[in-house]
């Protein structure tokens, strides 16, 4: 097999590991499919502005939940941004966590909210990491000269 | 572009305060080849529109030869879709103004929710609003604007000819196959 081929297989294999974990679904693949030679590099511009803005509303929810008033309303607002922007990439377990996240911001729990602020910051990390490979071995697919596979 | 693409390109007026959502929506329009327009809130769309927020719409009746057309931006939008929260205005406020202007009533508008709640949805329209998509957006719901943004166009004249002619041809057959003439 040679090395286009391997790595045509890897990303084969790993897409399918992050479906079948939750970290991607299907509306990854609308997002791709919006990508062409027009708009080369689309994918990874969302992806870019999905995290630069993550890191913003993370913040701002952060700064939110140490208030000693807290503003739940003001919370469930960022999350509610967060989650639709976490749908539009097909980041499914952000969007189920950001689902439980506003629940709490509802019942005005506090520690529920902080435990939900966490497990977003991990997900997020770890979501950003597997882009990132993704998008790493996507280059050296095309570096090599061959062509990334189609999602779906 | 396809068959028929001597007609201008429809241009798209997209309206959202995130600006992630405002890229995906732009691309997706783009993609099925409209010309777009983003704008961050409901005033900057009635502004772009040419329709200010403080607006005295009993003035502009009052103007001479105004339309929207000779408007001083010289707007020419097909088809608006709006976010339904946005701080300030929401969608919903600039559907019922843009219904509410007797120069811009005419142009359809979508509304676009994260939420799916029915209450919602209704209200929109019921205000008037064309379609009413769920978020994520997807390619096969902006399929669903161009028959929207025929209206009022030549090509709506030329599809009720056609719905005219389907009405008619089985009155015809009928006819023929009794052997009568019918006059409908």
């Amino acid at each position: 097999m040679d090395a286009v081929a391997q790595w045509r297989k890897q990303w084969f294999d790993y897409t399918q590991y992050l479906r079948l974990e939750g970290f991607l679904d299907d509306q990854f693949a609308q997002l791709k499919k919006l990508q062409d030679e027009n708009s080369p590099d689309f994918v990874v511009e969302v992806v870019s502005l999905f995290f630069q803005d993550s890191e913003k509303l993370l913040n701002n929810m952060a700064r939110a939940l140490e208030q000693n008033v807290v503003d739940f309303k003001q919370v469930d607002a960022c999350v509610h941004q967060f989650k639709g922007s976490s749908a539009w990439i097909g980041a499914m377990r952000l969007k189920n966590v950001c689902i439980n996240f506003r629940n709490y911001c509802e019942a005005q729990n506090l520690e529920g909210c902080l435990g939900c602020l966490q497990q977003v910051q991990q997900e997020c990390s770890a979501l950003k990491n597997n882009l990132e490979n993704l998008f790493r071995l996507e280059q050296q697919i095309v570096a090599a000269g061959g062509s990334i596979p189609v999602m779906e | 572009m396809g068959v028929g693409a001597a007609e201008a390109q429809f241009h798209v007026l997209a309206v959202d305060d995130s600006i992630i959502d405002r890229k995906l929506i732009e691309r997706l329009l783009k993609t099925s080849s409209y010309q777009v327009t983003a704008v961050d809130s409901g005033s900057k769309a009635l502004e772009f529109l040419g329709l200010n927020d403080q607006d005295d719409q009993g003035t502009i009746a009052e103007a001479p030869s105004v339309s929207l057309n000779n408007q001083h931006q010289d707007v020419d939008v097909n088809l608006i879709i709006t976010d339904y929260c946005m701080p300030g205005m929401t969608g919903y406020d600039l559907l019922k103004k843009i219904k509410e202007s007797k120069f811009l009533k005419d142009i359809p508008v979508v509304i676009m929710s994260s939420e799916n709640e029915p209450s919602r949805i209704n209200r929109c329209l019921e205000e008037g609003a064309e379609e009413f998509f769920l978020k994520p957006v997807k390619l096969s719901d902006v399929h669903k604007l161009r028959p929207h943004m025929m209206k009022g166009t030549s090509m709506e004249d030329e599809a009720d000819i056609k719905g005219v002619e389907e009405i008619q041809s089985p009155e015809k057959t009928r006819t023929q196959y009794n052997g009568f003439d019918v006059v409908s």
